[in-house]
């Protein structure tokens, strides 16, 4: 092999190291899902979520996810990471389009730390009947096909599980596309306060729903832009 | 050539290195020891709002004690060295051969061997004193308080925060730890899926959290105030934020929360929907529902299972 044939060997090669650790690095080390920002309205943050069977990603589409909806576009994003104004209250609403799922721990079945300690909620049918909307303060995931997945934030006391729709309803017409926009799903709205100052507050679901991972803890359960994420608190 | 009688004639006849060094190292261990006894020590970590808290702050004085002489001698034996025992302008000897000294060997065996048996007479003490010294000791513990009604504390860990249940309260949970001063408490700790660890670092109470384990700690709170629960054990992605804050009341206080907690819990129906207290939990509970739930219908698993037949979770 000639000496240019080597050096253009080697520089070939020294490029695809550079190139492949480049692409590593943005791509797992740096990729992140993008945060949906919201402003408040007065001094209320509306913040809409919905939690999907499936997803519309390229990798893991199997994952059980959570979806964020844009205030702006109204178009639904694929993360679980957004932004709210300090010192608002949020009044969060929750879609689970989810069929259920037992709590590990059934203390979870108990809505805490959102103002008035208890979550409306109504179910709607395959046909978008709903049912008159419920205020509870304890949706028992063993005592029935009740709860889809949490959504918690410990940092704030926060913690409110989500109805499932109808189990037979779901068995049968569960949503297959997601973002999901028909078929059966529960929808739940709360609200709570966020701190008066600037900072991130990880949130996360008490269902273990990572199915194929022991304990049913890992995959969606541990990835951002599926079961967990952050809630930044602008400042 | 130096002989070895030469070396020897003239270090009898030299200074006593030995006693040079003894004394100035004695009045600077006295010093420091009581430094470290009167001004270290009340500030020493963890503090003293629990019994197992406060000996463990002894432990830690006493091994300073015991440090503080041993690194003044040695530094002080290096900086004499380096003084005295230097290269002089036409020194081109070798220094005095050592044969073997009994008496220093039969000094330094005698003396480690008490310092050693010593400081295991000690910590066997310090940990049959403080009822195991705020360690897990596991479901049959060793070293019990002498209590005749301590407080019993479930502690569950789960990916990703700790709750607490408390039996004794009809077994009523909750995601806050709050502890009455001046009673002994008994916590049991376990898990539902993964290894965690309970660390209450201003109790001095630290145990692992297996699940299927029931893992028994003891302390007494003796001070108000309010305390970091962490997990210590790498649970997977949030285990850095597993943590929570604890406080230590009054026991009117605790008993009013305690009762007003129970009571709430017991009208909300989420008492009910608890599993009977128990000092273990099933990790396999899940697929273990979903059997007898999942004959309504087959939700988001396969085989009437919430979990593929294959998932590791399905029993």
């Amino acid at each position: 092999m000639s000496l240019p044939v080597r050096i253009a060997t080697l520089l070939v090669a020294f490029a695809a190291v550079v190139v492949g650790a480049a692409f590593i690095v943005i791509h797992y080390f740096l990729g992140s899902p993008p945060t949906v920002s919201f402003n408040a309205s007065g001094s209320v943050t509306n913040v809409v979520l919905q939690e999907d069977p499936q997803n519309n990603s390229s990798s893991q589409p199997q994952w059980v996810s959570y979806f964020v909806q844009d205030p702006n576009t109204k178009q639904w994003v694929h993360t679980t990471l957004f932004s709210v104004p300090k010192g608002t209250t949020v009044h969060m609403t929750i879609l689970g389009y989810d069929g259920c799922t037992p709590l590990r721990n059934n203390f979870w079945s108990q809505v805490q730390g959102t103002i008035g300690g208890h979550v409306n909620y109504s179910v709607v049918n395959n046909k978008g009947v709903a049912t008159p909307t419920r205020s509870v303060s304890v949706i028992n995931s063993w005592g029935g096909c009740t709860v889809g997945h949490t959504f918690a934030i410990p940092s704030l006391h926060l913690f409110v599980p989500v109805a499932s729709p109808n189990a037979l309803d779901s068995a049968n017409n569960l949503c297959g596309v997601s973002p999901c926009t028909s078929g059966p799903h529960s929808v739940m709205s709360f609200s709570f306060k966020v701190p008066d100052f600037g900072a991130i507050f990880r949130w996360q679901c008490f269902v273990p729903c990572g199915g194929g991972y022991i304990d049913g803890n890992g995959g969606p359960m541990q990835t951002f832009g599926y079961m967990t994420g952050n809630m930044e608190v602008r400042a | 050539m130096a002989t070895p009688e030469a070396p020897a004639a003239s270090a009898q006849s030299g200074p006593n290195h030995g006693m040079r060094i003894f004394l100035i190292w004695l009045p600077l261990t006295v010093i420091a020891d009581l430094l470290i006894w009167f001004a270290l020590y009340p500030h020493l970590p963890p503090g003293r709002m629990s019994s197992s808290a406060q000996h463990q702050q002894f432990d830690i004085a006493f091994m300073a004690l015991l440090c503080a002489p041993v690194l003044l001698f040695v530094w002080i034996y290096a900086a004499y060295a380096l003084v005295n025992w230097r290269h002089r302008e036409g020194d081109e000897e070798d220094g005095p051969p050592i044969f073997g000294n009994a008496r220093i060997q039969a000094t330094w065996i005698s003396v480690t061997a008490v310092i050693v048996l010593g400081l295991f007479v000690f910590g066997t003490f310090e940990l049959i004193v403080p009822a195991g010294a705020g360690a897990g000791e596991g479901p049959a513990p060793i070293w019990k308080p002498n209590a005749a009604n301590p407080l019993q504390v479930q502690v569950i860990g789960q990916q990703w925060a700790f709750t607490y249940r408390y039996p004794q309260f009809g077994g009523m949970e909750s995601s806050q730890l709050l502890l009455p001063d001046q009673r002994w408490v008994e916590f049991h700790v376990t898990s539902l899926d993964v290894i965690h660890s309970f660390w209450a670092y201003k109790l001095g109470v630290k145990a692992d959290a297996n699940p299927g384990v029931d893992n028994i700690a003891y302390t007494k709170p003796q001070e108000l105030g309010i305390f970091r629960v962490q997990c210590n054990e790498l649970c997977g992605l949030w285990h850095g934020a597993m943590y929570n804050y604890g406080q230590v009341v009054t026991p009117a206080a605790f008993q009013a929360w305690a009762s007003a907690l129970q009571f709430k819990q017991a009208n909300n129906g989420i008492l009910a929907a608890l599993p009977p207290y128990r000092t273990t939990y099933d990790p396999t509970v899940v697929p273990q529902l979903a059997s007898s739930i999942v004959k309504i219908d087959g939700i988001t698993g396969a085989a009437g299972y919430y979990y593929p037949p294959q998932d590791p979770v399905t029993p």
